[in-house]
């Protein structure tokens, strides 16, 4: 698979993840792509963080006024409704937001999640990501498994962090890992990999479960 | 009672060594206009808080004030689209401080609202939680942060629609940090996209009696 299709592939299997009515937050990148995959059957509700509940589709005559978090042009679904900043971060903190997924630098084996600096290089800023990894109940990391070879899933994260033991579930091309009391536990695994090199691209012990599903 | 000033007389508004509040999500819902007009006046030694560096894409906005050197200091969460915010930073000519989003948001509700600060769980064993010197407060067995107030000298927001009582209505996704912001500075300037004579009650989103100044920005 080349690179867009590892980001393809890992975003419909996120797409699995939801059920009709879920309200969710996606944050910038691969996250993006989640909703294309979704069944016709389960619609969610789009948080985005700058202003409304039910983002909607990129709008073919963008309005100057309606903004995606990333600033582009964006609409609202029927049913949404716009907010301000504090009730934007109330509704994220208070566990309204049943689901957030978002990629990280580094994710470890207990959970904790690093995914906005590298000190001395890139600073952009943690933006909303420490109050949604905190506030909703589940936290969904989608990336590769690697960083060109280099394991980004490890015993304990280096790099500071945005928020600890918040990760619930880790979603690669390799596989779906759930965080738990004993560490991580794959459920579904990549039938292209093996369950020695998915160990292998990982920097921590992963625990096969006994039934252990093909991901697809 | 809110009063209707030229985009220059609200511009001198702003003096050296002010701290300023800034509405605007990458300058959308950002009183662009009114910041440029406060750029041409050379005003400096500033302190910003503002969410965010700008959208350098957009003509006018914050980020012409960053880019012209007029803040010494800012508060923000997100730097990563005004890639000149991270440089000022690392170079030192600009001390930055990020907070997370919401609790930036609760910081200055916090200011604007007479609390003497909130607790949230956000940023606990981060950098910028008890490492950067947050107080650890437990309520019922449960950790939080506590996060201080923030307030300004002086607050640049926007509004779609303004009344001449300074009640102001919002389109979109424009409301963001305006709305904690107009509480929180002693004085608060308006630029509206379109002044009218009285907006319904129903649909106020800011108060009128938390504006002091209104200017229009000239959209319609």
């Amino acid at each position: 698979m080349d690179k867009n299709e590892i980001k393809a592939f890992i975003a419909k299997r996120v797409a699995k993840e939801f059920h009709d009515g879920d309200v969710v937050n996606l944050g910038i990148g691969l996250p993006t792509m989640v909703p294309s995959f979704l069944p016709p059957d389960v619609k969610v509700i789009l948080e985005a963080e700058n202003g409304m509940v039910g983002a909607g589709a990129k709008p073919e005559v963008p309005d100057k006024c309606v903004s995606d978090a990333g600033g582009q042009p964006s609409s609202i679904a029927p049913g949404g409704a716009f907010i301000d900043s504090a009730t934007s971060f109330g509704i994220i903190r208070g566990g309204h937001v049943d689901a957030t997924v978002l990629g990280a630098l580094q994710v470890d084996e207990k959970g904790n999640l690093a995914n906005w600096i590298i000190p001395g290089k890139m600073v952009p800023g943690m933006g909303g990501a420490m109050d949604l990894v905190v506030g909703a109940p589940n936290v969904i990391v989608a990336m590769e498994h690697t960083q060109k070879g280099a394991h980004k899933i490890l015993e304990a994260c280096t790099l500071p962090l945005t928020a600890q033991t918040c990760v619930t579930k880790i979603i690669t091309e390799m596989g779906v890992m759930e965080v738990t009391d004993k560490g991580l536990v794959v459920t579904e695994i990549n039938p292209e990999f093996t369950q020695e090199q998915m160990q292998e691209a990982t920097g921590c012990k992963l625990t096969f479960a006994a039934d252990i599903k093909n991901m697809e | 009672m809110a009063k209707q000033v030229s985009m220059q007389e609200a511009a001198a508004l702003v003096k050296d060594g002010m701290t300023v509040m800034v509405g605007g999500f990458l300058s959308v819902g950002g009183a662009n206009e009114l910041l440029h007009a406060i750029a041409e006046t050379g005003v400096k030694n500033l302190t910003l808080i503002c969410n965010d560096g700008g959208q350098p894409a957009l003509e006018h906005g914050v980020h012409e004030m960053i880019h012209n050197g007029q803040f010494k200091e800012m508060y923000a969460t997100h730097i990563g689209i005004n890639p000149e915010v991270g440089q000022m930073m690392n170079e030192g000519t600009m001390k930055v401080t990020l907070v997370p989003q919401g609790s930036m948001a609760e910081k200055i509700r916090a200011g604007g609202y007479g609390l003497g600060g909130v607790l949230t769980p956000t940023g606990i064993g981060t950098p910028v939680g008890e490492e950067a010197g947050k107080k650890l407060v437990e309520v019922n067995g449960k950790k939080f942060l506590l996060e201080e107030p923030l307030h300004a000298d002086i607050a640049i927001i926007y509004g779609t629609q303004v009344d001449k009582y300074g009640n102001i209505r919002y389109h979109g996704t424009t409301r963001n940090f305006n709305v904690v912001m107009a509480s929180a500075a002693d004085t608060v300037v308006v630029q509206a996209d379109e002044i009218v004579d009285m907006i319904d009650p129903d649909d106020v989103v800011v108060q009128g009696i938390l504006v002091d100044y209104i200017v229009d920005g000239g959209a319609k």
